[in-house]
């Protein structure tokens, strides 16, 4: 018998399929993983500290730079909680125009999960194809908002502006196109049965396992748990809209990544009904609010489905002009808490397809 | 006039170098190294001709226009990357065992060249037509293994070692169904000698009596040049570049151009031993017999191109698995229904 060792190997930070800078310590035998200490923090920038010297209005584009992939469900997050504490009433037509650039902004944040996925298993075509649509998406987004990602447009007591003319009609165009585009990615990407291979059945998740270590999301969603908080809990007019929750069954990394293909059609179901909706609707796109903001003392919690999971906001005001402490539930970072246990045993391939199909983005893991 | 142009060109040197009244072994010496010259200016040529090329295929596949600025269409791109990489300083990691890391990229190079010396690229233009070519060149491109196990063993990186372990693995693994999958022909045709094999495709291509090998064999030869869906060894997304982790500027050049010399050889060989070589197809006989070698070899490789912009990566236990459980067996089974094939076509006298 052959004297064998276990080695150390530093998978990240600068490695090219942790997502940004994740650093992975695994203990290997040959290329099987005994151990897998999961280390963040190379990104923090003490956004949630940060936000304690600024006014409400000023936190909003820290918030951005958390999930820069969906800029826009983050704003809202954080809006939705401030308005929620100063119980300010959104007008109708921005409650579409947020619902439809939040349903666009998980869209792109999917399409390049998806593209990123096709990389991570080592289809370099998969990524650049998803690219094509994305593009067209930023495009939108940067008609309406002014900017690509990081988009600041949801603003305490409703959006920056109205959509520019003929943008919903771009929109609505886009809209009946994607559904071509999500079937191209399924013959280029999911239906292939080398993709198949390498991610079904690695990485389960049991639903129970989900649920105890509070994953959420389509991470939570692929282990078969219905649980999505615009259909569990609607916020914002999310109750007005018909669309379906989908749902894995293996929990696998395919499933995971399933889960997200088919969440995009359901994105795309409700950005039609909402622009077939809002032309009904008339109106300013901001609520009357002060000029300086000053919620009453006290505190909130507000959480909504973002493209990662639950986003919860938690804001406690001091009566002053600025929050006294804006604290964080990211779902990415705590979708990676069981990350070390779902490592144990598979290969080194596995751990980035695992890690893929968590979909984290470490501005908001580290925030 | 075309067909004889390259044969034409070594009888004129050879007539040349006769008038100068030097002894016949010397100029036979100087027309064959010559020849070696010329296919190695080829080679290293075409190596920068397909890096363009994949990048064209890739980008049309990726609904991009790919290199277009350097030169017209882009097509001086290579050579410019090749210059900038030439300039780039040779960093040698600490603790790297030096002689060996870099030697093994400039060794990389050497079964390649080898190889080409039996390749025939037309009718009578082989450099040497040896009687055991197939042999040789099997045993030559193999070589190519220890040279991936030298740099990544030398660069004393975690993520090299890992990488050409990986080379090792792949390439013992699929070297006995790429074998096994020529044998079929060889058994046909009773030589090791290219233009024996050939010759024998001169009405029908091997392709299309022994199908099952031709696919045994490209899938094997993907596999041994280190391409996606197998190119673990590499595998980017895992193991950031295997072997090549450490290298940069022209080290690391030299080891992405040999990929693209063994994609040619792959192909060639690929060309000779199933789709018939240098013969024209349907008669078309006025077409010189080198162009339809390359053409023949052209498309093969754009396929393989094909299949990197297609397929994902495949799992290191799955690639043991298909190579052990499925390409050996297949591989067995077709030699052993080829030998039975045989054997009844003689009973019957055919």
């Amino acid at each position: 018998m052959l004297r064998t060792q276990e080695y150390f190997l530093n998978f990240g930070p600068q490695h090219p399929s942790t997502h940004g800078v994740f650093q992975i310590i695994l203990t290997l035998d040959g290329e099987r993983i005994v151990k897998a200490e999961p280390v963040c923090g190379y990104l923090h920038r003490g956004i949630e500290k940060l936000a304690e010297s600024r006014t409400y209005t000023q936190v909003i584009p820290y918030t951005d730079r958390m999930d820069y992939l969906a800029a826009m469900l983050q704003n809202l997050g954080y809006v939705q909680a401030v308005e929620k504490m100063m119980g300010i009433e959104v007008p109708e037509r921005a409650e579409y125009l947020r619902v439809i650039s939040g349903e666009l902004s998980r869209l792109t944040s999917h399409v390049l999960a998806t593209g990123v996925y096709a990389l991570d298993i080592g289809g370099f075509t998969g990524f650049l194809l998803c690219f094509r649509e994305r593009e067209k998406m930023m495009d939108l987004l940067e008609e309406l908002t002014g900017s690509r990602m990081t988009l600041s447009y949801a603003r305490i007591g409703g959006v920056a502006d109205d959509a520019p003319e003929g943008w919903l009609d771009k929109l609505d165009k886009l809209m009946d196109e994607m559904p071509g585009y999500i079937e191209e990615y399924n013959g280029l990407i999911t239906g292939n049965e080398i993709f198949q291979a390498r991610t079904k059945f690695v990485g389960q998740l049991k639903p129970e396992t989900a649920v105890n270590y509070s994953l959420s999301g389509p991470v939570l969603r692929a282990s078969g748990v219905n649980y999505d908080l615009r259909k569990a809990k609607p916020y914002g007019i999310y109750d007005r809209f018909d669309f379906e929750v989908p749902l894995g069954e293996n929990g696998d990394c395919f499933d995971r990544f399933y889960c997200r293909v088919l969440e995009m059609e359901q994105s795309v179901k409700i950005i039609k009904q909402a622009i077939e909706q809002i032309k009904e609707v008339d109106g300013p796109v901001m609520a009357k609010v002060p000029k300086v903001l000053k919620p009453p003392k006290g505190e909130v919690y507000h959480e909504i489905e973002t493209s990662k999971g639950i986003i919860g906001y938690y804001v406690v005001s001091d009566g002053s002009n600025k929050p006294y402490r804006v604290h964080v539930r990211r779902p990415s970072f705590i979708n990676l808490g069981y990350l070390d246990e779902m490592l144990k045993g598979y290969l080194i391939a596995d751990v980035v397809a695992i890690l893929g199909s968590i979909d984290i983005v470490l501005g908001e893991v580290d925030c | 006039m075309l067909e004889n142009l390259f044969v034409g060109i070594a009888d004129w040197l050879r007539s040349l170098l006769g008038g100068l009244g030097t002894p016949g072994e010397i100029n036979e010496a100087i027309v064959m190294l010559a020849k070696l010259v010329a296919i190695l200016v080829f080679i290293l040529v075409n190596a920068l001709w397909l890096v363009y090329m994949e990048r064209k295929v890739a980008a049309y596949m990726q609904a991009r226009i790919g290199p277009n600025r350097v030169g017209p269409k882009g097509l001086l791109q290579t050579t410019a990357d090749i210059g900038k990489l030439i300039s780039k300083e040779i960093v040698i990691p600490k603790k790297a065992d030096v002689v060996v890391f870099l030697l093994a990229p400039v060794l990389i190079f050497v079964p390649t060249l080898m190889v080409f010396a039996v390749i025939p690229f037309g009718k009578n233009m082989a450099a040497i037509d040896m009687n055991i070519g197939v042999f040789y060149l099997l045993a030559i491109a193999s070589l190519s293994t220890l040279f991936f196990w030298m740099g990544g063993w030398a660069s004393n990186s975690k993520y090299s070692l890992i990488g050409s372990m990986r080379v090792v693995a792949q390439m013992v693994s699929y070297e006995l169904p790429l074998v096994l999958g020529l044998l079929g022909v060889v058994m046909i045709v009773g030589s090791l000698k290219m233009s024996d094999i050939i010759a024998a495709q001169e009405h029908t291509w091997f392709i299309f009596t022994q199908p099952i090998a031709f696919l045994i064999y490209f899938i094997a030869a993907v596999a041994e040049t280190n391409r996606t869906p197998f190119d673990l060894v590499e595998g980017e997304s895992e193991i950031i570049a295997g072997p090549y982790t450490e290298y940069g500027g022209m080290a690391f050049a030299m080891f992405f151009l040999a990929e693209y010399a063994n994609i040619m050889v792959i192909c060639a060989m690929a060309t000779i031993m199933f789709l018939g070589g240098w013969h024209a197809p349907f008669g078309l006989d006025f077409i010189p017999s080198w162009v339809w070698f390359f053409l023949k070899m052209y498309i093969l490789i754009f396929i393989v191109m094909q299949f990197r912009w297609t397929y994902p990566r495949i799992r290191v236990d799955q690639l043991m698995g298909f190579g052990w459980k499925v390409l050996v067996p297949l591989a067995l089974a077709n030699i052993f229904i080829t030998g039975i094939g045989m054997k009844i076509y003689q009973a019957i006298g055919w």
